[in-house]
């Protein structure tokens, strides 16, 4: 028995109809696809009244398959779907055709448009007639989250989830949690000490019951798919025995190996090659740095194991690997720091002088290597003149196209601090002011009364080569000041670059392991950058923080808990549907060869030794296909894309302008005769 | 390696030094430089300013007399290297001037398909087409002990964007850290040298040219290497104009860097020119060199 189908082309306002004749392809639709019993247009299709017109067409006139030509399937595909199924219509009978971002939006040419519009609809139309019922398979959700990275995101994420009652796995890929924000001295636009509001979020993940913390690991390997991963995490040796230490830090005030920290202190510090990077870390526990250790490098040392009252040190110690299983997954890895040795004109590396805003944040801060105070290079000189330049790296397409959001504040941040502990003069060179959250504006107010100076420019370079006995032994600063409109040359004892927030160095690695994609400059993309902000396109994985985009902490710790309560929702719902489109092995027609065993990347196939088959299991397989195209045999189909369904849609598409052509200049010839 | 060669008209006369030492250079390091036939003036800096169009099909004249089985264009003047790329650009990002370039050189039966012929400054040859490890190789006598300072000037690294930093060029220096002299952080070294403004407004010049030369004593530099010769120019013929005027006493010898190429590639200072620059560079090369040699 024939299907019967039914088109619905949506106007979707003016964003389809204006580059598409909808209407034509209604009605082409309706007269030319075999089997339409029914091809109408509508304004929004996604509204109620349009569903309920689905629905009820369903219902009056028998439709057995229905396409909607709207948008891409990752905003509506759900809400045509469960209007199928609310009208008793298997909801995998129903297709989506992408008309406006693969069309429409990308489309100027109205005729062109149209016709793409058409074969894109007939290729549906007659795919979707092969389609066959599905099933939805629903697994548990195993209550437990993974969070990887434990900056403020990861802490307020974990936090967030531990406080409701479910395990947590908090993994830190240096030796304590904290992330950037214990390295900073205060916080704007309020200056509340940094430490102080964070170390108590420190010290209660790290002693909380539901959080197990795995300090100086890493995500190793992700397998499984939402509600039930498994995740294996390499606890990198700290030649510390985790268990015998008390963290007292005796080994560390012993060690003899002094090395620049270049992590912590941003490389204005040293640390030893046995170290716990700050006073309030967590855990406590220290641990070797082996490429520097004494021991480790030299044979000789072993000073930090004959201090050590309980017998704590373990050189022996080796990496481990284990295994946990959890049924979401947070990244919330963070950022770094721009390098500004490539924007060699502003003299970082080679004028001593000139410093990073991190290296500057750790010049402030009290637990610093100066104690806090703002002295050169030379460890002793208070500056009488810092100069702060805004976006290095920044809203240049040279590094970084993009806004760092937080350095406009940060630059405040700093100048407040200058003032309040020297009796420097600060210059901000700026390119645009951006102070747009709340109480921001209020903040660059009140600077602006403490008398930092603005500059509107950007910054041409920073030279030590002086014009004038004025400038002798200075960093002289050139811009074009914009407001003035001419050039100017400042000279100051110091240069702060206030360098652009980067993705880390691997997001995009980890971000393959765990099936989510980066953005053209690297940052994690969200499942919908307006609507959906912490979701990403593989369910059960999220992601919060600046490794979703540049953002300061208010907006870190939103995100955080946003991807906490996101989670929660699963684990309180319980289980997860997953979607049918699977593959199967006809395990008939199976030799045993095992190909697919190795292609398959989510390790979805198992093989039966007993029979001497592979099996595909269903709460593991994705869909992919990859198995379905390598079987020798062709004994593997691939569920809502067998053969005969994509044969169908490329016919389809095909639909002809020949046949077409043909069928009119029949017409025509019947006219002549 | 076989290359067009596009010398310009100052390496006939004032640059002879630049244009000597570079044979000289370019025979040692073995590639051949096929100078273009019957090539025309480049325009130097003032006639693209002046008329876009006109400059551009003087200036394409030369890229469509590239024999045409040479694809590389190299230029040792700064002015001519940045004139033929832009034309070259210019033809390619636009194609109302193509097509009118284009027709102009029909009429005098020329063509020329832009992009075709890559124009390259002779730094960059040396630098990237050799390399560390063949130059090193070649290197007889250690420049070590010598301070210089590089200076790129203006037109090689803008507004083009070739392969080093816009803002602050760096494999002059690293080519003469080849040769291990000790190479200054010269701050000023893609700055303006004034170009043609000695002719229009000297004070304005003479400023430009003092600091130049004030960064150069400041670094406590032993010469200044050039790869352009109107900057050549500029800070040689008029550093005793601009002592008088500031009541400066520079004595900074300033030469090309395939000179003091050739001097570590072993080669006699009369082969590469020296002794053609105004402000001599004998004393410091003796001082320094010798010295060292005497060890």
């Amino acid at each position: 028995m024939a299907e019967r189908v039914g088109i619905y082309v949506c106007h979707c306002g003016s964003n389809i109809a204006g580059t598409v004749d909808v209407e034509e392809v209604a009605r082409w639709a309706g007269q030319h696809i075999k089997d339409v019993v029914v091809s109408k247009d509508y304004k929004f299709m996604c509204s109620s009244l349009g569903q309920a017109m689905i629905e009820e067409d369903i219902k009056t006139k028998g439709l057995t398959r229905v396409v909607v030509a709207a948008c891409s399937p990752h905003l509506h595909e759900k809400t045509f779907r469960r209007a199928c199924a609310n009208a008793g219509l298997n909801p995998y009978l129903c297709q989506m055709t992408n008309i406006r971002e693969h069309v429409s939006w990308v489309c100027t040419d109205k005729a062109a448009g149209t016709e793409k519009a058409k074969a894109l609809v007939s290729a549906s139309a007659e795919r979707v007639k092969y389609q066959r019922p599905l099933e939805p398979m629903y697994v548990d959700v195993n209550p437990a989250t993974l969070v990887v990275g434990g900056g403020i995101a990861g802490l307020q994420a974990a936090l967030e989830l531990a406080d409701a009652g479910h395990p947590v796995y908090l993994v830190e890929r240096e030796p304590s949690i904290g992330g950037h924000m214990a390295q900073f001295d205060k916080t704007f636009p309020t200056l509340d000490c940094s430490a102080c509001i964070l170390t108590p979020k420190m010290s209660e993940a790290g002693q909380h019951e539901n959080i197990t913390l795995l300090t100086y690991s890493e995500l190793e390997e992700v397998s499984g798919s939402v509600g039930g991963f498994t995740v294996k995490i390499r606890k990198k040796a700290r030649y510390v025995d985790y268990d015998k230490c008390t963290g007292c830090g005796i080994c560390s005030e012993k060690c003899p190996r002094k090395v620049i920290d270049t992590v912590f202190e941003a490389g204005i510090g040293e640390r030893k090659a046995i170290y716990s990077p700050f006073p309030q870390a967590v855990p406590r526990i220290p641990v070797i740095d082996v490429d520097s250790c004494l021991y480790f490098t030299r044979g000789k040392c072993q000073v930090c194991s004959k201090v050590c009252p309980t017998n704590a040190i373990d050189y022996e110690q080796k990496d481990e690997l284990i295994e946990v299983k959890v049924g979401n997954i947070i990244l919330a890895t963070g950022w770094k720091l721009f390098d500004c040795a490539r924007m060699p004109q502003y003299g970082y590396g080679r004028l001593a002088n000139v410093f990073t805003n991190l290296e500057f944040e750790r010049l402030c801060n009290a637990a610093g290597p100066t104690n806090g105070k703002i002295v050169l290079r030379d460890g002793k000189t208070e500056p009488k003149s810092v100069a702060i330049i805004h976006c290095v790296g920044s809203r240049d397409v040279n590094y970084n196209e993009g806004c760092s959001a937080v350095c406009c504040m940060a630059a405040l941040k700093l100048g407040h601090l200058v003032l309040e502990k020297t009796n420097a003069e600060v210059y901000s060179f700026y390119i645009d002011m951006r102070t747009n959250q709340k109480m921001y504006e209020e903040f660059y107010q009140r600077l602006l009364a403490e008398g930092m100076h603005f500059v509107r420019g950007k910054v041409a370079e920073v030279t030590d080569a002086a014009r004038n006995p004025d400038e002798q032994g200075k960093l002289i600063v050139q811009c074009e000041d914009t407001l003035l409109g001419r050039q100017r040359r400042i000279p100051v004892d110091m240069v702060v670059l206030m360098s652009a927030m980067e993705p880390q160095a691997d997001a995009k690695e980890l971000g393959l392991k765990c099936g989510i994609s980066c953005s053209m400059a690297g940052w994690y993309t969200e499942r919908h950058p307006k609507l959906d902000p912490v979701a990403t396109m593989t369910d059960g994985v999220f992601v919060a923080g600046v490794c979703q985009g540049a953002k300061d902490i208010p907006a870190s710790v939103a995100q955080g808990a946003a991807a906490a309560a996101r989670v929660q929702g699963m684990i309180t719902k319980g289980r997860v549907m997953i979607e049918p489109i699977v593959a199967t092995i006809d395990e008939e027609g199976c030799s045993g060869c095992r190909i697919c065993n190795n292609l398959c990347p989510y390790n979805a196939i198992e093989f039966d030794e007993e029979k001497k088959v592979s099996r595909v299991i269903a709460a593991l397989c994705k869909g992919c296909g990859t198995c379905v195209a390598a079987c020798p045999a062709g004994v593997i189909t691939g569920a809502h894309f067998n053969n005969q369904q994509i044969f169908a849609e490329i016919e389809g598409a095909l639909w002809d302008a020949a046949a077409a052509k043909t069928e009119e200049e029949t017409a025509t010839q019947s006219v002549s005769a | 390696m076989k290359y067009a060669y596009y010398p310009g008209c100052s390496m006939e006369c004032n640059a002879a030094a630049y244009e000597m030492s570079t044979q000289v250079v370019a025979r040692a390091l073995g590639f051949k430089l096929v100078e273009v036939d019957d090539w025309n003036c480049c325009g130097a800096t003032e006639f693209f300013s002046q008329d876009e169009l006109t400059a551009s099909a003087v200036v394409a004249r030369n890229l469509a007399l590239v024999a045409p089985e040479l694809n590389q264009l190299v230029a040792p003047c700064a002015a001519c290297y940045l004139n033929l790329a832009k034309t070259d650009r210019l033809m390619q990002d636009n194609a109302t001037i193509n097509a009118k370039v284009n027709e102009a050189l029909a009429a005098g039966g020329l063509k020329y398909k832009a992009g075709r012929v890559r124009v390259r400054h002779l730094l960059d040859v040396i630098y990237q087409d050799f390399g560390e490890e063949r130059i090193r190789e070649k290197v007889v006598r250690s420049l070590e002990g010598l301070r210089v300072a590089p200076y790129y000037g203006c037109q090689v690294v803008r507004p083009i964007k070739g392969d080093d930093s816009t803002e602050y060029p760096l494999h002059m220096d690293e080519l003469f850290k080849w040769l291990g002299a000790e190479v200054v952080d010269y701050p000023v070294k893609a700055h303006c040298c004034g170009g043609h403004m000695t002719q229009i407004s000297e004070p304005q010049a003479f400023e430009l040219i003092r600091r130049l030369l004030q960064s150069a004593v400041d670094y406590e530099a032993d010469m200044i290497l050039c790869m352009c010769p109107m900057c050549q120019l500029n800070l040689d013929a008029y550093q005793s104009r601009v002592n008088g005027f500031f009541g400066t006493n520079f004595r900074m010898p300033i030469v090309y860097f395939t000179q003091m190429l050739g001097v570590a590639l072993g080669f006699e200072l009369k082969e590469l020119g020296f002794g053609k620059e105004l402000v001599s560079a004998e004393p410091a090369l003796r001082a320094k060199l010798a010295q060292r040699a005497s060890v």
